[in-house]
């Protein structure tokens, strides 16, 4: 019984991880010290942040909120015992000129006898969001919010451009006939007749009819808005304004060039595919020429439409072309199965498209719709160039103003901070809807 | 066809489209509002305020025409345009007058079909150049970079003298005024050239203005004025006789302060023939007796407007000089009220 | 049975236009020409009476008039006396000098910012995460005036350069001037120079072409050549014996050795920047314009091709990047031989339609005077002469013309690599 032999029977305590692998510092050293080379990296880039990140503060953190002038903030700056080219920025011009970069000239009851009419186009931008929830947030809100959606495009010009309430109303009627008039000859004679006579039913209350019914609707019962002329617009709501109004158009003209682009006929193909590379191989600075001097020499004699709606004009057909291939994507991401399902039920080609294909299709599309909304919205900035008061061109009409002359970066980084907001929020949402859609989809 | 898609458009945004096939007094007098053509921004000529008012002495023709015409100087739609748009927007109708200190060229009268109804503002090129550079002449600028503002005459006029004498440059082209401002501060050029009301009008603002100096070589002559579509003469003439109104008005000492009192009548036939108390100048134009007191109740004579907005006591601080009456030297010469 | 064999034979009718599947395409296609004829006609006849009524005839023969104004950076020689026609062809190749070079180096900075977003340093990912959402939701036009403004202001002028003491001084051993008017650097030069040739006369569309450049290509050009002659002699040679013969130092030689020996023959030299006058002078000089305009498209695009390289990265599944660490293959080489070429064809379609956009915004060169074809051709020519139609018209074509070039040699190239993978 010499060897006596010990068992241990019980566990030792697991002893703590070294103090370098857990905490802040195992984090660091995992995530930031990994090696010389990442050590290295985390190094150089804390310097350059830290140094920028005091640069930038020093510089922003002045008190020139209520300057009125930039003479005035270089007193202040000189009683701070700072000088030169960029001792701080110059608040001031943002404390008074804010309203102008979002609103442009939009009424603001400066002058007597004029109302603020500020609140519509904040209205129209709220209830944006209102109409578009049915489409962005479809678990969340109420099925009903969908006739609102449908309303909505007539509403937003009625609140933007003013006038009185029955020029949206004889509008929104032209499209109800057109439908009348589809459904009617649909039953009767054939679905394409329906079609093709709607669309120019429609057409003809909006040429001949329409202006007659508001004015006589206008006469008994005058309901109207304030009218604003779209040449007062300006600044941020310039930008969405186009942006909104563009994606808004292109979207259903979108989807025709989209179809047309992957139909068999022909002649139909050659057009689409035409008018899609043409738009998408020119710069969108060459439509906003186009826009600015040629497109009232392309109207018959006698047309003149003001710039900011050949603009427009110009801004969708530019968006459509984009859209259209968005529109594209999500076609040609759709199994090959559901159109033959479609087929196999029966449907014809529109019923199809309506019932089976476009749903899905777009439901799919919607990021890409959303990231071409972003592109058209940044594109705005370019109208600047034709001498549109978008935030860019703003900036030059404000530094001409003797009192503000000589500010950069206050202007810039203020437009580019609301950019900057706009889009990223607008870009997370669409890549929150890929996630969402994705695992819907798989 | 096209037609039709485009007036679908038009129906739902409740636009309101003109035509311009009428003269275009009475375009404008349907409308009531006066389209004018403007700059996008130019410190004194034309800028808008916190309040998104125009302000400036190329507004200040459009604000007396459109008091002439329609009896209230606020009813005027200002339309920004570029140096490269504003001749499609007066040719294409869209805007009745151009009042963006345009210069008077015979190819912009002759080629371009517009007729320029007067000066405003005679104005030559000048060049800007920091004092410590030393350069007393245009003629010592061999092998400087200038800053010039495209899309105007000046870059013309500029490539036109260092090749008259025989001297090189390097043009960094700029499309406004306060980036070539921030260019040449940052010493970006040696040399900033504009009109010399402009050099004037930017040099104010800087920090140090004695630091700079304005060269004494004027390169060309830029008058500078409002100017209207080719062909519908009584609209031109409008324009014209409101602005000689404002010039002959500082002439024959008619200011805002005592308009009232000299409408009622003076000894003077010349003055009543001017706001209406004698004559019917009004009628001929087309317009009430009393257009050029409005015109002149908008903004005062031309010496008013001028000192108001470009004048020795404001930021831009321009001296008349060749902008003075005939009578005291200046080229400014309206045509008799007769 | 043997009666239902024929269909009955129907005669045609009209309303089988409409009814009948078999014609209803043809009339839908029929109807859509007709619109689309009747839409370009009346564009056509309303262009054509409008232009009557001003009084404007459409013609390019402006495109002979001489132009007037001066072009500060050029690739070829310019004066003001040149007609509009060689004006617009130098704004052109300016468009091209900064779409070439904003594509490479976009797709540089693009990879290396992909790459380094996945990066398992926590620091660096976030920052690359914060520079692309910085730069991909403030608009291009905004970065370029930006960036412009930022050389401008923070480089010291060519007068900070003077003087017994001066505020700044020139880098890289006193040969590269960095100034707010552009960066200078030395320009090779030749003592024994072959000269140039001169094509095209005097026309519009002349140029020169300088011998020595194509001299040097064709040696260079050779020796590669040569160089690789060589490296599948080794291959060859390995495949036969099982032995590679070290190669590398002759490869370098072939390559270096006749180029250095044209340049000493040549008598090159590089002629450095010196400061004279107002300006600095010899060497070359990269204008500040296109410095911001390339720096902003650059960084801009960058942002927008890091994030396809990422997603093509992340397209790449797992268990590749498992199954080449199971052979032992360390991260980088897994990185470059595994993950990339495959990555590469979900990366190159979208790529090439950011280059397309690369050009395209090429054209925003207005906003900071550099002066490509928007601003020579849309821009000051158009302003001076008033042929906005034809201008802007030839302008498109231009554009249009690139564009299609591009994306097909791109698909091209794609098509290429994609045989070559499967």
């Amino acid at each position: 019984m010499s060897d006596i032999s010990f068992v241990r029977t019980e566990m030792l305590p697991p002893k703590d991880p070294p103090a370098s692998e857990v905490g802040v510092v195992g984090w660091a050293r995992a995530n930031l010290f990994s090696g010389w080379f990442n050590s290295i990296l985390t190094v150089v880039s804390l310097y350059f942040v830290i140094k920028i990140l005091i640069g930038l503060i020093g510089w922003a953190w002045v008190p020139t909120w209520s300057a009125t002038s930039l003479p005035e903030c270089r007193v202040i700056f000189e009683e701070l015992g700072r000088s030169g080219h960029n001792a701080g920025a110059c608040w001031g011009v943002i404390a008074e000129r804010w309203p102008q970069l979002l609103f442009g000239f939009y009424p603001n009851g400066y002058e007597e006898g004029t109302a603020d009419l500020r609140w519509r186009p904040v209205l129209a931008f709220v209830l944006l969001f209102v109409a578009l929830a049915p489409v962005l947030f479809s678990d969340k809100v109420p099925a009903k919010l969908i006739y609102f959606t449908a309303v909505y495009p007539f509403l937003m010009p009625w609140l933007l451009w003013g006038g009185t309430v029955w020029t949206p109303v004889s509008a929104a009627l032209g499209f109800v006939l057109g439908y009348v008039v589809y459904k009617a000859l649909a039953q009767s004679t054939s679905e394409l007749i329906g079609l093709i006579v709607g669309v120019v039913a429609a057409f003809v209350w909006w040429l001949f009819v329409a202006s007659l019914f508001s004015s006589a609707l206008a006469s008994v019962v005058p309901l109207a808005l304030e009218s604003v002329e779209s040449r007062q617009f300006g600044g941020f709501m310039l930008s969405i304004t186009i942006g909104v109004v563009a994606i808004g158009l292109s979207l259903p003209i979108g989807i025709v060039l989209a179809l047309g682009r992957q139909s068999d006929l022909l002649i139909v193909k050659t057009l689409c595919v035409g008018f899609i590379e043409f738009i998408r191989g020119v710069p969108l600075i060459t439509l906003l020429f186009v826009a600015s001097t040629l497109l009232n020499i392309f109207m018959p004699p006698g047309t003149n439409f003001d710039i900011i709606m050949r603009v427009f004009i110009m801004v969708t057909l530019f968006a459509s072309a984009y859209m259209a291939e968005v529109i594209r994507g999500g076609l040609a991401a759709l199994p090959k199965g559901q159109y033959e399902g479609a087929d196999s039920l029966g449907l014809n080609y529109w019923q199809a498209q309506r019932l089976i294909i476009m749903p899905q299709a777009l439901k799919i599309s919607i990021p890409g719709i959303v990231s071409t909304f972003i592109g058209v919205f940044k594109d705005t900035t370019l109208v600047s160039v034709i001498g549109l008061f978008d935030p860019l061109n703003l900036t030059n009409a404000i530094r001409a103003d003797a009192d503000w002359n000589g500010l950069v970066w206050e202007l810039y980084g203020f437009i580019a901070l609301l950019f900057f907001v706009f889009c990223f929020g607008m870009s997370r949402y669409s890549m929150y809807l890929e996630r969402k859609l994705q695992t819907g989809h798989r | 066809m096209n037609n039709s898609v485009f007036f679908g458009a038009l129906t739902v945004a409740g636009l309101a489209a003109g035509a311009a096939a009428a003269g275009t007094l009475d375009d404008v007098k349907a409308r009531d509002k006066l389209n004018c053509g403007v700059s996008t921004g130019l410190v004194g000529f034309s800028a808008p305020n916190a309040n998104g008012e125009w302000e400036g002495f190329d507004i200040a023709v459009c604000r007396a025409v459109a008091a002439a015409v329609l009896g209230d100087p606020s009813k005027v739609e200002y339309v920004p345009t570029t140096g490269k748009t504003r001749f499609t927007a007066l040719a294409s109708g869209e805007v009745d007058v151009l009042a963006r200190n345009t210069t008077w060229t015979f190819s912009r009268d002759v080629d371009l079909k517009f007729e320029f109804i007067g000066v405003n503002y005679y104005d030559g090129q000048g060049f800007m150049i920091p004092k410590e550079l030393g350069v007393s002449s245009a003629k010592e600028l061999d092998g400087a970079t200038v800053c010039i503002q495209t899309g105007t005459t000046t870059e013309l006029n500029l490539a036109d003298f260092f090749r008259a004498n025989n001297i090189s440059y390097e043009p960094v082209p700029i499309e406004t005024n306060a980036e070539a401002r921030q260019q040449y501060l940052a010493g970006a050029c040696d040399v900033y050239t504009t009109d010399a009301s402009g050099l004037a009008a930017t040099r104010a603002t800087f920090d140090d203005p004695s630091n700079h100096v304005i060269l004494p070589e004027i390169i060309s002559k830029e008058p500078l004025g409002p100017l209207v579509r080719h062909g519908d003469n009584e609209w031109g003439d409008v324009v014209r006789w409101t602005l000689n109104a404002l010039v002959a008005a500082e002439e024959l000492g008619i200011t805002s302060a005592n308009m009232s009192e000299k409408a009622a009548g003076t000894d003077n036939p010349e003055i009543n023939r001017l706001l209406g108390s004698e004559g019917n100048l009004g009628e001929m134009l087309g317009l009430d007796a009393d257009w050029a007191q409005k015109a002149l109740a908008a903004g005062g004579n031309y010496g008013e407007i001028f000192a108001k907005t470009i004048g020795e006591d404001t930021p831009v601080g321009l001296a008349r000089g060749l902008n003075a009456q005939w009578t005291d030297g200046g080229l400014l010469y309206a045509p008799p009220f007769r | 049975m043997s009666t239902l064999t024929d269909p009955p034979k129907e005669s045609f009718r009209l309303s089988m236009l409409i009814y009948d599947t078999r014609y209803r395409s043809a009339t839908i296609q029929v109807v859509a020409m007709i619109g689309f004829m009747i839409l370009i006609g009346s564009i056509i006849s309303n262009t054509v009476h409008n232009l009557t009524d001003l009084g404007k005839e459409p013609s390019f023969s402006f495109l002979s008039e001489p132009a007037g104004y001066d072009i500060n950076q050029r690739l070829l020689d310019y004066d003001n006396q040149d007609s509009h026609m060689r004006a617009s062809l130098i704004g052109l190749l300016n468009t091209l000098v900064v779409a070439v070079l904003g594509c490479i180096t976009a797709t540089i900075l693009g990879v290396i910012i992909g790459v380094l977003r996945l990066s398992s340093n926590w620091l660096v990912a976030r920052l690359m995460t914060i520079y692309v959402e910085m730069f991909r939701n403030v608009p291009v036009l905004l970065w370029i005036v930006f960036i412009m403004a930022i050389l401008i202001e923070t480089l010291p002028a060519p007068r900070a350069f003077r003087g017994d003491t001066p505020e700044a001084t020139m880098s890289v051993f006193d040969s590269v001037a960095v100034t707010n008017r552009g960066v200078y650097v030395p320009e090779p030069l030749f003592h024994n120079s072959l000269g140039n040739i001169h094509v095209f006369g005097d026309s519009a569309l002349r140029f020169d072409v300088s011998l020595d450049l194509m001299a040097f290509l064709i040696v260079l050009g050779g020796s590669l050549y040569a160089s690789m002659r060589i490296r599948k002699w080794a291959d060859a040679l390995q495949e036969s014996t099982g032995r590679r013969p070290t190669i590398w130092h002759i490869r370098a030689a072939v390559v270096i050795v006749p180029s250095a020996l044209l340049m000493l023959v040549l008598g090159f030299h590089l002629g450095y920047p010196e400061l004279k006058g107002f300006n600095f002078s010899g060497g070359t000089h990269l204008r500040n314009s296109l410095i911001a305009l390339w720096l902003a498209l650059s960084l801009y695009t960058a942002a927008f091709i890091a994030e396809i390289v990422r997603s093509g990265i992340l397209a790449i599944s797992k268990g590749q990047t498992e199954a080449a660490a199971a052979l032992g293959l360390r991260p980088k080489r897994i990185m470059n031989l595994v993950v990339l070429p495959q990555a590469l064809r979900v990366i190159i379609p979208p790529l090439i339609s950011n280059y397309l956009n690369l050009t395209k915004n090429s054209s925003l060169a207005i906003a900071v005077g550099y002066m490509d074809l928007t601003g020579t051709l849309m821009g000051i020519t158009m302003n001076q002469t008033g042929r906005e139609l034809e201008t802007v018209l030839l302008g498109m074509l231009v554009y249009l013309t690139i564009s299609l070039l591009i994306s097909s040699a791109m698909n091209w190239y794609n098509n290429r690599v994609k045989l070559v993978e499967r």
